[in-house]
């Protein structure tokens, strides 16, 4: 079945089966590797991209789901080279160790600080309570989403 | 984990899904927010061959009031009912159930409807409406069907519906005014099933005493249970803490959990016993605020 999307603003199409999870398009045949497969099984959101501008879990989705939606992915965070304060504050505050859910956090981060630009630390806790970091590395997590949130209040995206 | 090969179907109107439904027969799943399903079919436990996506019919979202109910369209996401201000303002244990579905993110597509037609014991909503007394509205081929909360259970992974049928609302009764509920739910950690869960909604009539009680339980049964013995003894009570107690006491009678590895038989009917005196008393707090 033939999927026509839109992934960080471009255009792309491809021709799959409807089994397809949409990670595996995203991965596989589109080759935008930014987002990860962890659990596979809809626990840990390191698959986490925007689906018109909400965070789904892109292991749990057929990528037939996703045709003529807007899509987000962490490549399209950076713009024109210069990062997007998410990822500088994860860079800043050591906000990933191993990284494996870095792309997820990122993403669900990302849209959380659309709706709520100036959160409470239990905010944050509260939004990426559906992304798991093995590392353990919440305190650092939720200090770089802090960051960002000053930073983006700053006029810094 | 890849599931098993299936054609996909996406069609557009009600009339056309149970068309499909009616002709595929047993075959056929409905897909709808898919966060039970995809797992389910990614572990080879479901293989449907053929897959009814219901996600491009309009009309199949949406919560408003009208007619005497809190009307839910099925396909109303986790997330648009914990955002919703009408559910946070006059239906708090529908708020509270909201909160605790899954996790943040699996709530942006997984659906009302869904988590009431999957028919899982351990889902959070079936207790919830059990409590408030719903009733599902399904449509099929021969037309709609109002079907009652207290009989849509009926087996484990098992509801009332046809399998040409498609659930596409939920009806709550407007509570009258002097109602308010709780939901309760211990979860190892966020997105984990409930090791209990207890649903409350209370209408205090003008004298003081119970003028409607609905308790439901989640995952300690082979369906969600409705605790009747709890609700009979409150009912034209007075909501004391006599009676909260004893109420408590006849709602973990009426559970059967199975020990796992979220606890024993004898923890898990602890678990009820104490939540539901706690969903009772966060019930009244709310009412007498």
């Amino acid at each position: 079945m033939l999927v026509k999307l839109s992934i960080n603003g471009e255009q792309h199409e491809a021709d799959v089966e409807p089994r397809l999870l949409l990670v595996h398009m995203l991965r596989d045949v589109l080759r935008l590797t930014g987002t990860h497969i962890g659990c596979d099984t809809t626990h840990c959101g390191a698959c986490t991209i925007l689906m018109d501008g909400r965070p789904v879990k892109s292991c749990t989705m057929f990528a037939v789901q996703a045709r003529g939606k807007q899509l987000m992915t962490v490549e399209g965070l950076e713009q024109n080279g210069k990062l997007h304060p998410l990822q500088e504050g994860f860079m800043a505050e050591h906000g990933l160790q191993c990284g494996y859910c870095t792309p997820g956090m990122l993403m669900t981060s990302y849209a959380f600080l659309e709706k709520h630009p100036s959160p409470s630390e239990d905010e944050i806790r509260w939004a990426i309570s559906g992304n798991l970091c093995r590392c353990t590395g919440y305190v650092n997590i939720v200090k770089a989403v802090q960051h960002a949130a000053v930073k983006i209040s700053q006029g810094g995206a | 984990m890849i599931p098993a090969a299936f054609e996909y179907h996406a069609p557009s109107t009600i009339g056309e899904a149970t068309g499909l439904l009616a002709k595929l027969g047993e075959d056929a799943k409905i897909l709808s927010g898919g966060q039970s399903l995809i797992p389910l079919m990614k572990l080879r436990l479901a293989n449907p061959t053929h897959l009814v996506d219901i996600n491009g019919i309009p009309g199949l979202s949406g919560i408003r009031e009208g007619d005497g109910f809190l009307r839910i369209g099925a396909l109303t996401r986790e997330s648009e009912l914990e955002e919703s201000e009408l559910v946070r303002t006059r239906y708090p244990l529908l708020h509270d159930t909201s909160k605790v579905i899954a996790d943040p993110v699996v709530r942006n597509l997984a659906t009302v409807g869904g988590n009431l037609a999957h028919g899982d014991p351990a889902n959070d909503h079936p207790a919830t409406m059990l409590a408030l007394g719903a009733e599902i509205i399904a449509v099929g081929p021969k037309g709609e069907r109002r079907l009652p909360i207290t009989s849509f259970f009926t087996g484990p992974f098992e509801t009332s519906l046809r399998p040409d049928e498609i659930l596409v609302e939920i009806r709550i009764p407007v509570p009258p005014a002097r109602s308010g509920g709780a939901y309760l739910k211990l979860e190892r950690k966020v997105g984990d099933f409930a090791t209990a869960a207890v649903a409350a909604q209370l209408t205090i009539g003008a004298d003081g005493t119970c003028d409607r009680v609905g308790i439901g339980l989640t995952n300690v049964g082979l369906t969600p249970i409705k605790a009747t013995g709890a609700e009979a003894l409150l009912k034209n009570k007075a909501p004391d803490e006599g009676a909260i107690k004893r109420a408590a006491e006849l709602a973990a009678e009426a559970s059967e959990p199975s020990a796992d590895l979220r606890g024993s038989v004898e923890y898990k009917k602890d678990l009820v016993r104490v939540l539901t005196a706690r969903a009772l008393r966060k019930a009244l707090e709310r009412i007498r605020r």
